[in-house]
């Protein structure tokens, strides 16, 4: 019993620490995505989308938000791939979920108008 | 009976002990000020020979930078970026005025970060990988320096968990779900050792930006004093 208690106690211990930090975005495998773009040798950039896209319907699934700059690189991804509507697209929801971006998206926005 | 009540008397006062004698706590004063809502983490400086660090480490400090709340900037896009303006050296992207980098992207402070050791070393018995890194934030509307750091994580510690406390060991926790999906240990310790650096709820780490639920709320290393 005493035993039980002492357990009862050191879990509550560790478990008071996590709960109270829930994290505040979904990120799956958004920095695996990033690194093999930067390390560009081993993953497609079709495969790519297709990981970032995986996290954007999990998060959604999970309830989760989606994590800061995740629909600009899927934008560049896509701008890289020729789909400009689907870049234009991802570039505008980044500006929606954070307008920090907003100066910056619009200065990219206007590169691809000009290239 | 007696035996595993003091084991966990023991587990228990480790968790606490890591917290014990801190270094000095940082002064935040510049930091609350400027108040930044958004961070440019630039490409980093390599003081190392391994060629990829600077792109794993700066992959690896958006998520503890967005988890304290503020808005990260996409490392990939943004290198991209200098890239396509001919500065794809690192150090010539640090030169770049404070003034020019705000106008450009919109950002209220940049992260420039250095890359003291990366990589794994090969002693006698075993072998070790290592991530050192340190870092300053810089106010990109004034150049004032709000905040710096540096942080070390190794494979070792995993090995022989007895420093890093509880936030540590939850990292690490964490971590090993990572490491399932790529085996890069560089890559794995890289996380520990941003989250080491930057993180909130570490001692002397940022503060909470606005997006944290705990934005304005004092950082443990402000809780010490």
């Amino acid at each position: 019993m005493k035993t039980f208690i002492a357990l009862a106690f050191v879990l509550a211990a560790l478990t008071g620490c996590k709960s109270t930090k829930e994290p505040i975005y979904y990120y799956g495998s958004y920095n695996a995505a990033v690194y093999a773009y930067l390390k560009a040798d081993e993953l497609s950039i079709e495969e790519q989308v297709n990981m970032l896209e995986q996290v954007i319907t999990d998060a959604a699934n999970k309830g989760k938000a989606i994590p800061p700059g995740l629909h600009a690189h899927l934008g560049m991804l896509y701008f890289e791939s020729g789909n400009t509507t689907l870049g234009t697209s991802h570039f505008e929801t980044e500006k929606t979920l954070f307008p920090e971006s907003a100066h910056y998206i619009d200065f990219l926005l206007n590169s691809a108008k000009g290239a | 009976m007696l035996k595993i009540k003091s084991i966990t008397c023991a587990a228990l006062i480790s968790i606490l002990a890591g917290c014990v004698s801190p270094p000095p706590a940082h002064d935040y004063t510049a930091f609350k000020e400027a108040d930044p809502h958004s961070i440019i983490i630039l490409p980093p400086i390599n003081n190392t020979a391994e060629v990829i660090a600077p792109q794993s480490v700066m992959t690896q400090m958006v998520a503890p930078i967005a988890e304290s709340g503020f808005y990260v900037f996409p490392v990939a896009v943004v290198q991209q970026t200098f890239d396509n303006n001919g500065l794809s050296v690192a150090s010539d992207v640090h030169q770049v005025p404070t003034q020019k980098l705000h106008e450009i992207f919109g950002a209220d402070s940049a992260l420039y970060v250095t890359i003291e050791e990366y990589g794994t070393s090969y002693v006698l018995i075993s072998s070790e990988t290592a991530v050192t890194v340190s870092a300053s934030l810089i106010d990109l509307r004034t150049g004032a320096q709000l905040w710096q750091g540096a942080a070390r994580a190794s494979s070792a510690e995993q090995q022989n968990n007895s420093g890093g406390g509880l936030v540590g060991m939850l990292v690490i926790a964490a971590i090993n779900q990572i490491a399932e999906t790529i085996s890069d240990k560089g890559f794995e310790i890289a996380a520990i050792t941003s989250n080491r650096l930057l993180s909130s709820d570490v001692y002397n780490g940022l503060l909470y930006g606005p997006r944290s639920p705990s934005y304005g709320q004092p950082v443990p290393s402000e809780k010490k004093k």
